[in-house]
C-alpha cells in the first residue's frame, strides 16, 4: 500500500464575506485580496506540513496545481516538488499533476521532472492532468484542443524521456526543431506516470490503455467502483488484468484527539467545495469543447441555471455517510477507512488530511496521529487484503513494458 | 417588410465538408455571413433583402447545421471555403453582408480577393482589435447571457428567440465550440487586417448599433477609416444584431447604399 499525504494549499486568509458575495472565486475573484504577508506564512506552513509528514511516515507526498484559485495557492506543483526533492530522503514526490495542455513546450516540462527525479535521487511520479476549465482560461489557452495537446504533450514528454536525441518533433499543436535535453530522468524506462481524475470517461480509458494507474479525486465509493470497472474492461481488451497495483483513491480524512474538533475540522472540507466562497462558474469550469459531447445536453441546462451540477452538491452530512469525507479520533477512523479499502481496493492511497482554516497546529496534529496510528493500521489492512501497490508489485511503467499481455481474440466482423 | 419566401435548403460539398445552405430571391447576389452564435432559419431581414436580390445564407461550417470540419483553425479557412463555395456555385461578384463575426469572415474574403466583390456591408464586424476597448468575451458568460448581450431591447431578444429551449442552448455551445476551435486567440481579430483592408476595392457601408455592447464602435470606426470607399452609420435603439433588433433600418441602409453608383 502507498499512502500519500495530500493538502490543496487554500489561500484562506482573505475576506470570506467578499468572497461569498462574490459568488464564484475561482478565476475572478480579484486578486487584490490575496495577502503575500499570509502567503508567505502559509507556503512555509504547508512546506514543513509536507516535511513533518515524511517524518510521521508517509510514502509519498501528493501536490497539485490550480491557477487564480484561493481554495489552491499552489501555482506550479514542480516548485514545492524541487524543494522537497532537495529536502526530504524518502517519500515519493508524487505529482498530481502538471496539467499537460497548458504546457506551451512540454519538452521543458520533460526537462523539469527530469531534474526533479534526479536531484529527488529517483523519487518522482509524474502524474498528469487535463487541468480544469478555469485553469485554461487562466492560462489562455484553447480549451477545444485541451484533449489534443494533454495527449500530443504526453507523447513528447516521455518521447524527450525516452529517446536518444536530438530529434525534430513534428506535430498538431507541437513543433520543436531540436529535442535534446540535457537532463534526463535517474528511473528508467521513466518516472512512473499516475492519471488523477474525477469524471471524464475518456480520461478513464486513455489512462487504461497505456497501463497507467488512475486515481480517484474524492468520488464517492459508488462512483470509484464504477471507474474501476470501466478501466477493468478496457485494461482486458488491452491484454491486461488489472488490479489494485492500477488503482488510487483521494479521500478527505481528517483525525484529531477528540470527535468533536475533528468533525469541526472536516467541516472545512466544505470551504473549498464553495458552500462558504463559491467555487467557479460553469463555463469556467467547463469551457465549451472542454467536456465531452455526451454531456453537453445536460451541461448547458446547468451552465443557465435550469438544472443542478451533474456533479451534484451534496452536503456535509450526505458526503460522510457515503464515505467521501471522513472524520473522527484514529480510533473511530481506521474502520471506516477499512470498509473504503475493502469495498474499493487501492493500493495507492491519498489522505487529503486538512483544507479551508485549519490551524497549523491542528494539521500537524493530524498528520502525526495519522502517521502513528492511521497509516500503520492502513498497512496492515492493505497486506491482509492484498493492496500490492505498483512499486511492490514491480508494474510495468507502461503498457508498453509489459511482459503479461494476453493476445485478444480479434472481434468479430 | 416581406414575408414568407420561398427558401430552398441544401447541403453542398466544400472542402471535403458539408455545408447547409439557405437561398432565395433573384437579382444580384449576395452573401449573408451570420453571428457566432449561428442564425435562426428565417429573419425578417433575410426575407426583406430576397425580395430584391439572389440571396445566400449558408451556415458556417462547425456552425448550426453545418458540419463541423477537425481540420479547420483560422477564420481566413473559413473565407476560403466560401470563395470555393461561390465558385463551385457560378456565382459572381457577390456582395457580403456580414454580421459580427461574420463581418470578420467577409474582410477576409474582400481581401484575399479584392477584385470579386461587388459590394460590402459590415455590421458590427469583428476582426479588427478595437482601438478603445475589447471585444466581449464569450469565453466568461453563460450562453443566455453572451447571447442576450447582443440586444439593446430584451423584448427584441425575446421576440426571436422566446423561452430558449435547451436545443437552442446545445446549438449555441456547438457554435461556441467552433468559435474557440477558430478564433481563441487573439480573440476575435487578426493582427495583419489593420495592413491590408487598404487593397479593398469594394465600396463598403459599415454599420454599427448604437449600444453594441459585444464589439465597440471604435472598431467599425476603424473600420471605416481604412477601408478605401467606405461609410459609417450608426442604427439607433440598437444592439450588435442589428440585423435582428432593428431589420427595417438595417435594410433601408443596404437598400440605398446598393442604389448608389
Amino acid at each position: 500500500m502507498h499512502v500519500m499525504y495530500f493538502t490543496e494549499q487554500p489561500m484562506s486568509t482573505y475576506p470570506a464575506d467578499i468572497g461569498l458575495e462574490f459568488g464564484a472565486t475561482a478565476l475572478m475573484f480579484s486578486n487584490k485580496y490575496f495577502d503575500p504577508v499570509a502567503g508567505s506564512r502559509l507556503y512555509n506552513e504547508y512546506l514543513e506540513q509536507y516535511i513533518y509528514a515524511e517524518e510521521m511516515g508517509v510514502e509519498g507526498f501528493m501536490l497539485n496545481e490550480h491557477h487564480n484559485a484561493p481554495f489552491c495557492m499552489q501555482a506550479k506543483c514542480n516548485i514545492f516538488a524541487s524543494i522537497l526533492a532537495a529536502v526530504t530522503k524518502k517519500a515519493k514526490i508524487v505529482l498530481l499533476g502538471n496539467p499537460l495542455p497548458l504546457a506551451e513546450n512540454p519538452v521543458r516540462l520533460a526537462e523539469e521532472l527530469a531534474m526533479i527525479d534526479m536531484i529527488s535521487k529517483g523519487r518522482l511520479v509524474s502524474g498528469f492532468v487535463r487541468g480544469g476549465g478555469q485553469e485554461q482560461l487562466a492560462n489562455g489557452v484553447n480549451p477545444a484542443y485541451n484533449r489534443e495537446r494533454f495527449e500530443e504533450a504526453h507523447d513528447l514528454v516521455v518521447a524527450a524521456w525516452t529517446r536518444q536525441g536530438p530529434f525534430r518533433w513534428e506535430g498538431t499543436h507541437y513543433q520543436n526543431r531540436v529535442v535534446n535535453p540535457w537532463a534526463v530522468p535517474l528511473q528508467k524506462p521513466y518516472p512512473r506516470v499516475w492519471i488523477p481524475g474525477v469524471l471524464s470517461k475518456e480520461t478513464i480509458i486513455w489512462a487504461a490503455k497505456q497501463r497507467y494507474p488512475y486515481i480517484a479525486l474524492n468520488t464517492s465509493i459508488e462512483a470509484t467502483k464504477n471507474i474501476w470497472k470501466l478501466y477493468d474492461a478496457v485494461a482486458l481488451e488491452a491484454g491486461y488484468e488489472a488490479g489494485p497495483e492500477n488503482r488510487g483513491y483521494l479521500q478527505q480524512v481528517h483525525v484529531s484527539d477528540s470527535e468533536e474538533k475533528a468533525e469541526k475540522n472536516a467541516r472545512q472540507f466544505l470551504w473549498m467545495q464553495g458552500e462558504f466562497t463559491g467555487l467557479a462558474h460553469p463555463v469556467w469550469s467547463a469551457p465549451s469543447g472542454y467536456f465531452s459531447p455526451e454531456h453537453r445536453r445536460q451541461f448547458v441546462e446547468f451552465a443557465v441555471g435550469r438544472a443542478e451540477s451533474p456533479r451534484g452538491r451534496p452536503t456535509f452530512e450526505t458526503q460522510v455517510a457515503d464515505g467521501r469525507v471522513l472524520y473522527g479520533t484514529p480510533k473511530t477512523v481506521i474502520p471506516k477507512l477499512r470498509r473504503v479499502l475493502e469495498e474499493t481496493r487501492p493500493s495507492i492511497y491519498g489522505l487529503w488530511g486538512n483544507d479551508g482554516s485549519v490551524s497549523n497546529e491542528d494539521a500537524r496534529t493530524c498528520i502525526r496521529l495519522l502517521g502513528q496510528e492511521v497509516m500503520p493500521a492502513m498497512r496492515e489492512i492493505g497486506k491482509e487484503l492484498g493492496l500490492t501497490d505498483p512499486f511492490e508489485a514491480n508494474a510495468p511503467v507502461h503498457l508498453r513494458y509489459s511482459t503479461d499481455l494476453k493476445q485478444m481474440p480479434q472481434a468479430a466482423e | 417588410m416581406a414575408t414568407g419566401r420561398d427558401w430552398s435548403e441544401s447541403v453542398v460539398e466544400v472542402a471535403g465538408g458539408k455545408l447547409h445552405l439557405a437561398r432565395a430571391g433573384s437579382g444580384r447576389p449576395i452573401l449573408v455571413l451570420h453571428h457566432d452564435i449561428g442564425s435562426p432559419d428565417r429573419l425578417p431581414f433575410y426575407d426583406e433583402l430576397a425580395s430584391r436580390f439572389d440571396v445566400l445564407v449558408p451556415h458556417h461550417p462547425g456552425y448550426g447545421k453545418s458540419e463541423r470540419p477537425q481540420w479547420l483553425r483560422n477564420v481566413r479557412d473559413v473565407a476560403i471555403i466560401y470563395q470555393s463555395l461561390l465558385s463551385d456555385l457560378g456565382v459572381e461578384r457577390a456582395s457580403l453582408i456580414g454580421l459580427g463575426f461574420g463581418g470578420w469572415i467577409a474582410v477576409e474574403m474582400a481581401t484575399m480577393a479584392p477584385r470579386e466583390f461587388h459590394r460590402l456591408v459590415l455590421v458590427g464586424a469583428m476582426g479588427l482589435k478595437p482601438p478603445d476597448g475589447d471585444i466581449f468575451d464569450q469565453a466568461i458568460v453563460s450562453y443566455l447571457d453572451y447571447a442576450r448581450a447582443g440586444f439593446h431591447d430584451q423584448e427584441a431578444f425575446a421576440r426571436i428567440y422566446g423561452d430558449v429551449s435547451t436545443d437552442q442552448l446545445v446549438e449555441w455551445d456547438l457554435c461556441r465550440e467552433m468559435s474557440f476551435r477558430i478564433a481563441w486567440k487573439p480573440y476575435m481579430y487578426n493582427q495583419s487586417l489593420p495592413q491590408l483592408l487598404g487593397g479593398v476595392r469594394a465600396p463598403a457601408l459599415v454599420v454599427w448599433g448604437d449600444s453594441d455592447k459585444i464589439v465597440p464602435r471604435s472598431a467599425g470606426e476603424r473600420y471605416a477609416a481604412l477601408l478605401p470607399k467606405a461609410r459609417f452609420e450608426v442604427v439607433r435603439s440598437s444592439g450588435h444584431c442589428v440585423e435582428m433588433e432593428q431589420p427595417d433600418q438595417l435594410a433601408r441602409l443596404v437598400r440605398s447604399f446598393f442604389e448608389e453608383n
